[in-house]
């Protein structure tokens, strides 16, 4: 039986999503720590989500 | 003060709520299945056109009426061919140039004999040849527009801040604290105090193109031109090329001899046989990323919107509306967002990457760095 690629490319996806998650809920623990770093977490933040959100895309394409 | 503002206000949702404009006008053909037109609708409106398509209306016999500018078609065959894309009449016709036929076959052109035949080969791909085409397209349009656009109001916002001695006024208020934010957040926090000033430049002009583009895109101009895989190509190469061509001795160490002194040659070889091929494909999965992001958040952005408008024409009752409209105004709203954010991610990895390329390592840090190897 042949899995469609549309499934791996949803799995990804999850992943992607579960990773954002994670990003943004760490964001919010350490700004709540440490609100007066607001802009250098909001900044790292970004960008990690921005690398992520990569490679869900990738996976949706391919898929 | 209270009522331009207002107006202002007014004008704006009346063109971020437009889109919903398109779809009603599209075409209605009886007994064609709903779902599939307007996929094709959602197709179409993605791709780039040689038609600056305004609106389309439908008469009793079910014939559309196209509303909208002809664009220049240029192209490349044996010589220069310019004419216009009327005589195209939305690919329903071929057109015919010094002895030569074309004819549209999904937004691309294909020459064919004068009856506009198309031949297939077995996938259903065109197997006709493509003259080279370099014509105006509705993308092309709206680059020049918006870039027009930033060259007037940047450089009438640079007369002013000369005037008035660096006091911004009117639109300058607005830009000030962007243009500010790009320069102390953007460019010094990753390129650094001592070279920020070179790179400026291309991250301002990436950052409001970008976005202005973007939030075209929400206007019911239906113009896709960010969510175009070739222009967003275009972007990551250009900044690829600079990337590379400011690039440093350090960080030209750094892909091909990450470790430097900290270890002796025959340890190196084993560890970069697979580590410098990893740094060298690094090198362009980086822009790689930056133009699928930019790409794919646009046209996801865009085919969300167009199907929730289409979910009038799906429910065929008194919920669609509303439905629709509900959800349709606030994905736009989400979307000003994505435009802005898409714009800062942009310019961000771009400023990064710069940093990466233009560092140096001054003699106390690598010694320290030295010792922390040593550490380990």
């Amino acid at each position: 039986m042949e899995i469609p690629s549309v499934v791996g490319a949803g799995l990804a996806v999850i992943g992607a999503g579960i990773g954002i998650g994670m990003i943004g809920g760490k964001a919010m623990e350490a700004i709540a720590r440490q609100p007066e770093a607001y802009g250098k977490i909001q900044t790292a933040m970004l960008i990690a989500a921005a690398l992520i959100e990569g490679i869900g895309f990738a996976a949706i394409f391919a898929g | 003060m209270r009522k331009p503002f207002l107006l202002k206000f007014l004008l704006a949702a009346v063109l971020l709520l437009g889109n919903t404009a398109f779809a009603s006008d599209s075409d209605v053909e009886e007994g064609k299945d709903k779902k599939t037109e307007i996929k094709e609708f959602i197709e179409h409106h993605l791709q780039d056109s040689h038609y600056f398509n305004l609106y389309g209306t439908t008469d009793e016999h079910g014939k559309v009426h196209h509303v909208g500018i002809p664009l220049p078609v240029i192209l490349w065959d044996n010589g220069l061919k310019v004419f216009s894309s009327s005589k195209f009449h939305h690919g329903e016709e071929v057109a015919e140039v010094d002895g030569n036929y074309y004819k549209l076959y999904h937004s691309k052109i294909y020459k064919t004999d004068a009856e506009g035949t198309i031949t297939y080969d077995e996938e259903h791909h065109p197997t006709n040849v493509r003259p080279l085409d370099f014509s105006i397209t509705k993308s092309v349009v709206m680059m020049l527009v918006t870039g027009l656009l930033l060259l007037w109001l940047f450089s009438s916002l640079a007369k002013s801040y000369a005037k008035n001695n660096s006091v911004p006024t009117g639109a300058g208020r607005f830009f000030e604290p962007i243009v500010l934010y790009i320069r102390d957040d953007i460019a010094i926090a990753n390129i650094g105090e001592k070279k920020y000033k070179r790179y400026m430049p291309f991250l301002l002009t990436v950052f409001f193109f970008i976005w202005f583009l973007n939030m075209f895109g929400l206007t019911p101009l239906g113009v896709n031109v960010t969510g175009n895989i070739a222009v967003t190509t275009a972007l990551a190469v250009i900044v690829f090329l600079i990337t590379n061509f400011t690039g440093t001795k350090d960080y030209w160490k750094h892909i091909f001899d990450p470790l430097g002194d900290g270890m002796p040659w025959y340890g190196k070889i084993i560890i970069y046989i697979i580590l410098v091929p990893i740094e060298i494909l690094g090198l362009f999965i980086k822009p790689f990323a930056l133009l699928i992001r930019l790409y794919a958040n646009m046209t996801a952005g865009h085919v969300v919107l167009m199907s929730l408008v289409g979910l009038i024409f799906i429910f065929k009752s008194w919920v669609g509306g509303p439905l629709s409209f509900g959800l349709s105004f606030a994905i736009s709203l989400i979307e000003v967002l994505v435009a802005l954010l898409q714009a800062y991610i942009f310019t961000m990895l771009a400023a990064l990457y710069f940093g990466f390329a233009s560092e140096e390592h001054d003699h106390d840090h690598e010694h320290e760095e030295e010792a922390e190897l040593a550490h380990l």
